[in-house]
């Protein structure tokens, strides 16, 4: 059932919920460590399984010999590729974009190739994790080893290594007669760009390039699986939506999706990561081996070289505009690596790149390509930030140039609401204006700078995403509300959800509790991604819990013996306004504790695709300070301004935006992938992939604007990705006010700060 | 399947003989080194040695020619001892620049120095200090200065049975004072780009009477460059000293290239941090002790 009409507008007015900051439901689980992570699960007479990866890069798999490593007393499963089903192609939409199913399966365990360093093999099952360890090294794996390739240009260049024989870029007419590393290439645009370009007053015509990075979550991947001789299966698992979980597994594993309950845990950070399987699919098959239930979980290492880092990029800007300062012309290309598969953030990446802008002729180009990495994945924004990084440089630049403040700039030719974006639809009720001029005016733009000091300012954007959610709310027979939902809870949500159903039955947040049920428990819901959880999943409640709100009206009228449109939902009680028990009032308590004998059990399920999702807007300034001796550069001021539409609970909207800013921050600063001549990643672990800790950090300062998104009904835009877009160039852009060079590679470690500092060396 | 036998002794005697018995064993004072290395399975000893419960073995103690550190302190402990941290700050600072306040808590600098990595944050403050060690092994006990501990990536001159019991650092000289800075890309919980250590001694007039000065991670070992320290002595430490103090520290310097910093990086920071370095140290031995 689709929302009602009534449902889809935004119904300004006085809220007693939304907008307040009461304690998460889950909360205090987690601060006493109780909450039950991943690793944290077991199940009685469980095997420990250990997977053996590839050490090359690319190579072929001539044989497997894993006899040794069977006779080894407690070792009670073993599986290759082979035991996985032979599967035609399929793409599927789940997660944050789109997957083939060989390619998901391939991924879980090699089949004929190894396509990265880490890449699954062989993987087994055994009574200790010692004796699993043990058995790998008794496994003999012969390779014939292959040329690799690592970099985008290199990969497209003429000879290099193709991946797969059967990947024709997509998106380009007609097919192409060769298969290639482009695997996909996406353009939008329109507009003479050349023309207008050649007549610009000023013009900027530059290379940005940045490294892959990884989503950084502390949870590693982990599963136990169960899977019986009757074919039904369990699957305890954390991830971003154990609906994709179960639909991938089983179409992996070419089985019914209702024989697999997945069960989700707590989600020690996510950040696009976890909407896909690595380990699934496999601890099943072991589990089916053997008999028993099967547990999997990676190293930090093995999350590294195994799991999808975000693209790097190599991207091409050219931008102009004429002396007034009007952008006349932008034309933007860019190649993503795809890694060791079809990977999903050049669509994204295009039409996150210069829609913020009105700019009348435009041409953007986007491309796939593999290349012997682990294969890309959904990282907070999937696709957004490189190529905002590219633009909003250019955009500091051609300010330079022009001789125009960078954030007036932004301003002259910010997008509003009815202005086309890069496809040619209009753009909805945004906020980007409303964010800029929020910079402008906050205390921050105009605060005096120290010596060695710069500042930057960077906007970006989101499209967000809607989608199918299934919410079910119940009334207990004491009158306290359960709201039960299928998206995991990563950023608040389960708090969230309580108070929309709060504010819509006008009961106090603690009597509505809000949980993530499984996937036999509640109807399919899409990942928690997108920033779609508390615009969908929201609604869903919303409907839920007014359907529960008539259902109680209309039991009570029946008690009382009037008709419906005689009583009225008012401060969580129902009131009677006619006849002779006009005035009374009845709880949710009094109704459901006499439901059972009153039409029975209350409960309403909402399952709905939302539509009506709006993008969201963000516009960061960041202040540096760069040793000039060194090259270390400090953060010493930030502040993060975003279009929430509305806040529902303003602290975790408040706590992504800092989140994503620090994100944003290291993958600017610090945050590389770093590969050797071999092939081989040389830097899989916290130490020397070096995310920020907090001393890194400043305190970020935030500003939620709030411009309600009038197809929701309390307002909400997503608000977990944009705050990662704007924080490259930001902090590139405070770089360059503070060296007065231009740096257009990321990451900006001490040492490259320091060469451009001093060219002599 | 291999195992480890875990000994927990009450005498450096009988540490010796645990050690001496399997030359795979390895002792442990924190652990933050060795048991991470046994679960990357870069290691696999066939005893670990636990030190803690042997006497003297943890915290500090002054004796007649300055201060006793025991194998086993962990270095956050160090900074409970008021007299030390006022001795020498620079060590004491280097070591709590190790890992993160939980490592720290465990982390012991005698485990740094024969962790034998030429970024190890206590070493070059231990050596500018004039720092020995007293080794207890099969022939008894010897004292070793801590530069002599270190002889590549990884590896130290002990020899089979023998273990780092203490470390001791002399008292403080009238008129001195030392640093420790490191260049890290992250302001916390990483390793030593590059690291420079200096101790010195100034006069009545601010005259640099003796100056030690000792870098990490620009070669094999940590390093005591003589020259260094040879080109303040004398000196008021005006900016001439200064230069040729810091060239002569970068041409000790033989980095290499790799993940966390280049040759001419690292060579350059070696310079910048050793005179920053020694400005703190001067500033420290102006000051009342």
């Amino acid at each position: 059932m689709n929302a009602p009409e009534t449902m889809k507008q935004f119904r300004p007015k006085g809220f007693r919920h939304v907008g307040t900051r009461p304690v998460r439901p889950d909360g205090v689980d987690k601060v006493t460590g109780k909450a039950l992570y991943s690793p944290d699960f077991k199940a009685p007479g469980m095997l420990w399984g250990a997977i053996l990866r590839s050490p090359h890069p690319h190579a072929r798999i001539i044989s497997i010999d894993t006899k040794k490593a069977e006779a080894l007393v407690g070792v009670k499963a073993v599986a290759t590729g082979r035991d996985l089903p032979t599967l035609e192609s399929l793409v599927m939409h789940v997660g944050e974009g789109a997957s083939d199913i060989v390619d998901v399966s391939h991924n879980c365990l090699a089949l004929d190739k190894v396509l990265y360093e880490g890449h699954a093999v062989v993987a087994v099952a055994a009574t200790s994790p010692e004796i699993a360890r043990e058995a790998l090294g008794l496994i003999t794996v012969e390779y014939e080893e292959l040329p690799f390739v690592l970099g985008v240009e290199e990969a497209l260049a003429e000879g290099a290594p193709v991946l797969h024989d059967n990947v024709f870029t997509k998106g380009v007419e007609p097919k192409p007669e060769k298969p290639s590393n482009a695997a996909m290439r996406v353009e939008m645009g329109g507009g003479d760009v050349e023309g207008a370009l050649a007549s610009a007053a000023a013009t900027v015509t530059e290379r940005y390039t940045l490294e892959p990075v990884h989503q950084g979550y502390i949870e590693p991947h982990a599963c136990v699986a169960s899977w019986n001789g009757d074919g039904q299966a369990q699957i305890w698992t954390s991830s971003q939506g154990h609906f994709a979980v179960r639909s991938l597994t089983a179409s992996v594993l070419a089985m019914p999706q209702s024989d697999i309950r997945v069960t989700p845990l707590e989600i020690g950070g996510g950040f696009g990561g976890k909407t896909t399987i690595y380990l699934e699919p496999v601890a099943m098959v072991l589990s089916r081996k053997s008999g028993r239930p099967v547990r999997l979980a990676m190293t930090r290492e093995e999350v590294f070289r195994a799991t999808g880092p975000a693209p790097g990029a190599v991207i091409d800007v050219r931008i102009g505009a004429d002396a007034e300062g009007t952008l006349v012309a932008a034309e933007v290309e860019f190649l993503y690596h795809s890694g060791a598969y079809t990977a999903n953030d050049a669509g994204a990446g295009v039409s996150s790149a210069i829609g913020h802008y009105r700019i009348a002729n435009t041409r953007v180009v986007g491309t796939e390509v593999l290349c012997n990495r682990p294969a890309a994945k959904a990282y907070r924004a999937p696709g957004a930030p490189q190529v905002n990084f590219a633009v909003e440089s250019a955009i500091d630049e051609l300010a330079g140039k022009l001789g125009i403040d960078p954030l007036e700039l932004r301003l002259k030719n910010a997008a509003a609401e009815g202005d086309p974006q890069t496809s040619g639809l209009p753009w909805g009720r945004i906020g980007w204006v409303e964010c800029l001029e929020a910079a402008r005016a906050h205390p921050h733009w105009s605060a005096p700078l120290g010596p060695n000091q710069g500042r930057g300012i960077a906007g970006g954007y989101w499209g967000n995403y809607g989608g199918p959610s299934t919410v079910n709310v119940s009334v207990a027979e004491d009158g306290t509300i359960t709201v039960a939902t299928g998206s995991p809870d990563i950023g608040g949500s389960r708090a969230s959800m309580a108070i929309m159903a709060a504010e819509v039955l006008d009961v106090p947040y603690e009597q509505v509790r809000s949980v993530v049920a499984d996937t036999a428990s509640i109807g399919v819901s899409m990942v928690t991604g997108g920033s779609r959880t508390t615009f969908a999943t929201g609604m869903a409640t919303v409907q839920a819990a007014e359907d529960v709100k008539s259902i109680l009206c209309q039991r009570a009228a029946r008690m009382w013996g009037v008709s419906d449109d005689q009583v009225e939902w008012r401060s969580g009680a129902v009131v009677c306004l006619e006849g002779e028990k006009q005035g009374q009032s009845m709880t949710a308590a009094a109704i459901a504790g006499r439901s059972f004998h009153s039409g029975g059990p209350i409960a309403a399920v909402a399952a709905l695709s939302a539509k009506g999702w709006l993008p969201g807007f963000g516009v960061h300034i960041c202040d540096t300070e760069v040793d000039p001796e060194t090259g270390h550069v400090k953060i010493v001021r930030y502040t993060a301004i975003q279009d929430v539409g509305t806040a529902i609970h303003p602290d975790y909207v408040e706590g992504q935006m800092q989140g994503g800013a620090a994100q944003g921050i290291g993958w600017a600063l610090n945050e590389a992938y770093i590969y050797g001549k071999n092939g081989k990643l040389d830097n899989a672990g916290f130490l020397d992939y070096r995310m920020p800790v907090a001393s890194d950090l400043p305190m970020i300062d935030t500003v939620m604007v709030e411009v309600p998104n009038p197809a929701h009904p309390y307002g909400v835009k997503g608000v977990g990705e944009v705050p990662i877009v704007p924080p490259l160039a930001a902090v590139a852009n405070a770089i360059h006010g503070a060296i007065g060079q231009r740096l257009r590679d990321l990451p900006m470690v001490p040492d490259r700060v320091y060469a451009a500092l001093h060219p002599e060396g | 399947m291999p195992s480890t036998a875990f000994h927990a002794p009450d005498t450096v005697e009988d540490a010796v003989a645990l050690l001496s018995a399997d030359p795979t064993a390895r002792p442990l004072g924190g652990g933050t080194d060795l048991i991470v290395q046994m679960r990357s399975g870069r290691l696999s000893p066939g005893a670990v040695v636990d030190l803690k419960r042997i006497e003297g073995m943890s915290g500090v103690r002054r004796d007649d020619e300055g201060f006793v550190i025991g194998a086993a302190t962990p270095c956050t402990a160090l900074k409970a001892d008021a007299a030390l941290v006022a001795a020498w700050p620079g060590v004491v600072e280097a070591a709590n620049l190790i890992g993160s306040v939980q490592v720290r808590n465990r982390a012991t600098m005698a485990g740094n120095l024969c962790n034998a990595s030429p970024a190890a944050d206590s070493v070059p403050a231990l050596v500018a200090a004039g720092a020995v060690c007293v080794v207890a092994g099969p022939s008894g006990l010897r004292e070793v200065p801590v530069e002599a501990v270190p002889v590549a990536p990884g590896k130290t001159s002990l020899a089979s049975g023998e273990f780092v019991a203490e470390i001791r650092l002399p008292a403080k000289p009238a008129g001195g004072g030392d640093a420790y800075l490191r260049s890290t890309p992250r302001t916390e919980m990483d390793i030593a780009v590059v690291g420079a250590g200096v101790s010195l001694v100034l006069d009545g007039e601010g005259t640099c009477t003796s100056a030690r000065i000792a870098l990490g991670a620009v070669g094999p070992t940590v390093v005591l460059v003589e020259e260094a320290g040879a080109a303040l002595v004398g000196t008021k430490l005006d900016d001439d000293a200064l230069a040729a103090m810091s060239k002569a520290v970068q041409a000790a310097s033989n980095p290499i290239d790799d993940k966390r910093g280049t040759v001419s990086y690292r060579k350059a920071m070696a310079g910048v941090l050793a005179r920053r370095a020694v400005l703190i140290a001067a500033s420290r031995a102006g000051a009342k002790a």
